[in-house]
């Protein structure tokens, strides 16, 4: 809502000096959101008068049309004599009154504090004395085609600054929901009323003629959209009657643009009362006026001349045609006023908020009306507002009111709020006082009753206040939020971060630590996706949920995988010349629950949920476990000058959900798997104990392609949840007797996982193995074909003396027979 | 006793005799003074003090001598051989020092070298800041609470006394889950968690609610359709907005220093009520920039004033929804933007390097922030 100044203080007494600056501060204060204080016209300086031409002269030989003028700027220019203007316009003739500003004037310019400063000159070959103006040079309005010829009526040499309201502060508000009435001057005006204890008069505030009869018919048949209209009638208006000067420019500094007489009228009423009107063409109507809402099938050609298909909650005003108009949200064609009405129904109602957010929203047509009604019009506007209309049709276009107006309304139930008077000291930790309570409630227009429990009758333009609390806040904004005092918190036994909240913090540091970067991305996806992973036809990753309203068509899908992100971002890195990279990302993925309720159930409000009832909301939800994804392209270990790096690869892969696995205490089993998106020949199943954790290893290459990745690109990724709580680790004593090293070189088959060579062998080794470590891994002639040679290091030590060699011999040997017998293994040189 | 020795050569014992004593004394140092390294000196050990070396030779001859003058000349050969070994031992430690010097000068290297053999990681801004954001929380004995992204409407509005086609509802900019009468939205804030906290936990309840959340906005440099907020909630008896503004001041004092003011401006938020915009100074000017004539702030814009988020005491309905009595109860919450936190903390300037996931945006940020 953007209000200029000088319209406020129509209505609100406030001091002179009071900049609109200042009376943002003491908005702001009691709670509306000033974003901006435009200081309008604040480069302008006079003279600026109206002048009338007297003479006009063609100058020709130009490459555009130039004209020399002689304007009467009456005693403006100190002589009396006319002024001599060359004017580059040509929407003017002899006899126009225009807007001149002589020399010694400035007019805005290209940025504020630069005034464009006018002086006579010589140009075109002639001694301009001054210029006319156009609406744009003068700050109000946007048409720079031609000059601002003016309504008759202002003797020449008039000083147009103020008369016009050239110069002004323009206050643009951002009004909350809860604020509808401060969607006007009339509200607006009240609350700078409260903040300067200044009086208020209300622009609604006029004496209604005595009741004169019915206007044109109405009749409300569904109340519960709407629960008052009222219609006057107007003739003998003159479609040529210009908009005033003052009119048109109050609109453009609201942010309106003037069209014509008949619509800046409720415009401009819209904007001072908060009360959305509409003007019907009363030759264009057809029987009497009826609320009612849309049967199916019915069509509407609004305003914007679209043909709109109603739908059977649409809020209408129809007559004996049908719909012409979808009420409070935008009139029909066929009904409107034009150019030529001179008989006009004026209709200011009171629709169901409700109703006109769902028209608005089920449409999509969102008016300067339906944003009102959505936030609350005053009911008891529409009697006021239409006569004020009335009134200014007559005053400004020389209209006839018809006596009477045609009132139909259905009965509302008046709101009352018990509250007690202690209740809004209570709420801000402040003692106030019941008269400070009262006298708080009075100014925002309650009626207070009642002694230690107040009984509270909020104004008609206040429906936001239905809660003690409601009224809490209005008492505490206008005492003033600032003296509220700070009580230092007192102390909480919190018990701190869970062990999942920790291990989510230590899984980051450690990749961190290990080289990655975290890389959260946007969790959206596409059906694209799945075949640039090659997820196969029956994958459960393909079963996502899709977004109604995607911001991207793009992508609709919510992520079932972290890889469509990382990937991107790798993608991205490595394309803006970072090949060595690794990333990583801690994230939710959501995933369908088979056999879910379709839609989750909308529970009451007015008490708690028992167990099963938010058992059955959260039913419908997905499951949404928490997962680490690692992608690595390059080398891990660069190249420089202290030798060869090492290229990245899916051992590096593995190794990152090691990582992960560690922070928890687990020790992860790798098996050999095909898996999508790895390679079939180089993609590992990660295991804690015999739970599927994850996936890790090295990209299928058409994945590589998909995502434009570079060759041999790895990715890891894994449910963290599944590796189970975080292991409290516990201490052993260190043996500190001698360690007893074994070397045993083993030859089996290609085929045979290097992991279960290594758990036969610690296996058979027995109690006091220490650790073993594979230290050489050999394919070639001296293994055979088909084989590969494994060289381990066995390391024992007993706890209570020093090995003998025999021993450490035997344990090596018990080691080797059980890797003979599980593996087919044989020792190497044998 | 042993009977007088008469029977000893003269000849024999002229290795004994003072004179060449000294003579092989000087010799010997004289030598080991001339050893050049500790090969030489070797040699030299070997010809001044080893087995064959003269003043060994001479120590044999003391028994030739007549018992009466064995003493002395073990004296004197004692001595020399003394001498002997000790300059040896100075001269060997100096020749192993010398040796030292040279070796370990050889094996300099330059240490300017530059080495960036191993990839270096970090942690993403948003998840460190979050975190500290949170740990001020916690310190004041708040609990994390989690909820899901994907979320009911009950959860993400009616609960939170957003009610059905209000402006309010609308304005917030909803995913919602295909097709819309699921129920199902991408949360719009981090507020369900207050509900899910209420539903769940004993009361009294201290909580700090960070994470992700979506609103349909397209990318620009101030807005992300996928962003975080972090929000505190208090909710045990007889709190009041003094409270409220005490929680905040002590968050704000945790996370951007002391002594910084904290003002509120009325506002609407329909889970909270009454409700309130919540500015800081700024922490980087303190207000002075707003001074005539003071140079510029870029943090605050020179306003002097950082807005920082909402908050208010939980409204009533919202306590009722998760049956919790108000007329007990009261509580106030108190929220902010995680992306916005970051962006005047630590003077990010554009959204999209917040969400690329650009490395060079990152890795300056390490481990914690």
């Amino acid at each position: 809502m953007r209000a200029p100044l000088s319209w406020l203080r129509e209505h609100v007494e406030l001091p002179s000096g009071v900049t609109g600056r200042e009376l943002a501060a003491k908005l702001i204060d009691a709670g509306l959101e000033v974003e901006t204080v435009e200081q309008a016209g604040a480069d302008l300086a006079g003279p600026i008068v109206t002048g009338t031409v007297l003479a006009v002269e063609e100058l020709a030989g130009f490459k555009k049309p130039i004209r020399y003028c002689q304007v009467d700027v009456g005693q403006a220019n100190g002589t009396g004599e006319p002024q001599n203007i060359v004017c580059g316009a040509t929407n003017f003739a002899a006899g126009d009154d225009v807007v001149v500003i002589l020399p010694g004037g400035a007019l805005p310019g290209d940025r504020p504090g630069e005034p464009f400063r006018i002086a006579a000159r010589k140009t075109y070959g002639h001694v301009s004395e001054g210029m006319i103006c156009s609406v744009r040079e003068l700050g109000i309005g946007d048409d720079h085609d031609g000059i601002l010829v003016l309504p008759p009526g202002t003797a020449p040499g008039t000083d147009v600054i103020g008369l016009f309201g050239l110069r002004d502060d323009v206050l643009d508000i951002a009004i909350t929901p809860d604020r509808g009435y401060c969607l006007s001057i009339r509200g607006i005006a009240r609350e700078a009323a409260i903040a300067y204890g200044v009086p208020f008069t209300d622009p609604a505030g006029v004496d209604l003629p005595a009741g004169d009869g019915e206007a044109h018919p109405v009749r409300i048949a569904d109340p519960s959209g709407c629960d008052r209209i009222v219609l006057r009638e107007v003739r003998g208006f003159d479609p040529d009657a210009p908009t005033p000067m003052w009119m048109a420019v109050r609109l453009f500094r609201a942010g309106m643009r003037p069209v014509s007489l008949a619509v800046d009228v409720t415009n401009y009423l819209m904007l001072e009362l908060g009360q959305p009107l509409h003007a019907f063409d009363h030759g264009k109507l057809t029987g009497p006026i009826e609320v009612r809402r849309a049967v199916a099938g019915e069509s509407l050609e609004t305003l914007d001349h679209v043909e709109r298909a109603l739908d059977p909650e649409d809020i209408l005003i129809t007559d004996a045609s049908g719909p012409i108009s979808m009420a409070g949200t935008m009139g029909g064609l066929a009904t409107e006023i034009d150019g030529a009405s001179s008989a006009m129904v004026i209709e200011a109602a009171h629709f169901d908020d409700i109703g006109i957010a769902r028209m608005a929203r089920r449409h999509r047509l969102h008016s300067e009306a339906s944003y009102r009604f959505e936030r609350g019009v005053d009911r008891e506007l529409p009697l006021y507002a239409s006569y004020r209309a009335a009134s200014l049709l007559a005053e400004l276009g020389g209209a006839e009111i018809v006596p009477g107006a045609s009132h139909a309304q259905a009965p509302v139930a008046p709101v009352t709020v018990e509250m007690p008077a202690g209740h809004p000291g209570r709420v801000a930790g402040v003692t106030y006082g019941r008269d400070t309570v009262v006298r708080r409630l009075e100014q925002v227009g309650c009626t207070v009753a009642g002694g230690d429990v107040l009984t509270v009758t909020p104004p008609s333009w206040r429906p936001d206040l239905t809660d003690p609390n409601d009224l809490a806040e209005e008492v505490i904004r206008l005492e003033g939020y600032e003296n509220i005092p700070a009580r230092a918190p007192r102390p909480v036994a919190g018990r701190g971060l869970t062990g999942q909240q920790r291990l989510r913090r230590r899984v980051g540091r450690a990749l961190a630590g290990a080289g990655y970067v975290e890389t959260p991305a946007f969790p959206f996806a596409s059906e694209r996706d799945w075949d640039a992973l090659q997820l196969p036809a029956g994958d459960a990753r393909r079963v996502a949920l899709r977004l109604a309203n995607p911001l991207s068509e793009d992508e609709p899908l919510l992520r079932t995988t972290l890889l469509p992100g990382l990937l991107r971002a790798l993608a991205r890195n490595t394309g803006r010349g970072f090949g060595d990279v690794g990333l990583y990302e801690l994230g939710l993925v959501f995933r369908p629950k088979e056999g879910a309720p379709e839609r989750a159930p909308r529970l009451p409000v007015d008490r708690g949920p028992t167990a099963e009832e938010i058992a059955s909301v959260d039913a419908a939800l997905p499951d949404q476990p928490l997962r680490v994804g690692v992608v690595l392209a390059g080398e891990r270990a660069r190249s420089g000058w202290w030798g060869d790096g090492r290229p990245g690869g899916w051992a590096d892969a593995i190794e990152a959900a090691r990582v992960v696995a560690r922070e928890v205490g687990v020790e992860l089993t790798v098996r050999a798997d095909r898996h999508e998106p790895w390679h079939p020949g180089r993609c590992a199943a990660l295991y804690a104990g015999e739970a599927l954790v994850g996936h890790a290893g090295e990209l299928h290459p058409r994945t590589i392609k998909a995502y434009g990745l570079p060759a041999r690109s790895c990715a890891m990724e894994l449910e963290l949840a599944r590796l189970g709580e975080p292991r409290t680790p516990r201490s052993a004593r260190v043996p500190t007797y001698p360690v007893a090293t074994q070397d045993v070189a083993l030859i089996v088959d290609a085929g045979v996982p290097a992991a279960d060579v290594e758990s036969a062998l610690r296996e058979g080794a027995g109690a006091l193995l220490e650790s073993i470590r594979l230290f050489d891994l050999y394919t070639g002639e001296q293994a055979g074909e088909g084989r590969k040679s494994l060289a381990y290091t066995l390391r024992f030590r007993a706890p209570d003396r020093t090995l003998t060699a025999d021993e450490a011999s035997a344990a090596r040997a018990a080691a080797v027979t059980v890797a003979a017998d599980r593996t087919g293994a044989t020792v190497r040189g044998t | 006793m042993s009977a007088p020795n008469k029977s000893y050569d003269p000849v024999e014992v002229s290795a004994l005799q003072p004179e060449a004593l000294d003579r092989a004394r000087a010799e010997a140092l004289e030598a080991i003074a001339a050893a050049a390294d500790l090969d030489a000196l070797k040699q030299v050990r070997l010809a001044h003090a080893g087995d064959r070396s003269p003043l060994a030779l001479a120590n044999r001859e003391i028994g030739a001598l007549p018992p009466q003058g064995r003493a002395e000349a073990g004296k004197r050969i004692g001595a020399a051989r003394g001498a002997v070994a000790q300059a040896l031992k100075a001269r060997q430690a100096e020749l192993e020092e010398e040796r030292d010097q040279r070796v370990l000068a050889d094996e300099a290297v330059d240490v300017t070298l530059p080495w960036d053999r191993d990839p270096r990681g970090a942690r993403h801004p948003l998840t460190t800041v979050q975190e500290r954001m949170a740990d001020v929380f916690v310190s004041m004995g708040f609990e994390v609470a989690e909820g899901p992204e994907v979320e009911a409407e009950w959860f993400n509005f009616d609960a939170l006394n957003f009610k059905p086609d209000h402006p309010a509802r609308t304005m917030q900019d909803t995913f919602f889950v295909e097709s819309e009468d699921t129920g199902l939205v991408l949360r719009t804030h981090t507020s369900p968690v207050q509900i899910r906290s209420l539903l769940s936990r004993p009361l009294p309840v201290y909580v700090v609610a960070p994470g992700r959340t979506y609103r349909t906005d397209e990318l620009d440099a101030t807005h992300s359709p996928v962003f975080h907020q972090l929000e505190g909630l208090a909710v045990d008896e007889g709190l009041t907005m003094a409270d409220l503004r005490g929680g905040i001041d002590a968050f704000v004092a945790g996370m951007f220093g002391e002594g910084l003011r904290v003002r509120m401006r009325p506002s609407y938020f329909p889970f909270t009520e009454p409700s309130a915009e919540v500015d800081m100074q700024c922490f980087v000017c303190r207000g002075a920039s707003v001074e005539r004539g003071a140079p510029p702030c870029r943090t605050c814009g020179s306003e002097g004033w950082i807005e920082l988020g909402g908050c208010g005491m939980v409204n009533p309905r919202v306590l009722v929804a998760c049956g919790i009595d108000p007329d007990r109860y009261s509580g106030w919450a108190f929220g902010l933007g995680v992306e916005r936190t970051l962006m005047f903390r630590h003077g990010v300037e554009d959204m999209h390097d917040m969400v690329e996931g650009d490395v060079r945006f990152t890795l300056p940020f390490g481990m914690e922030i």
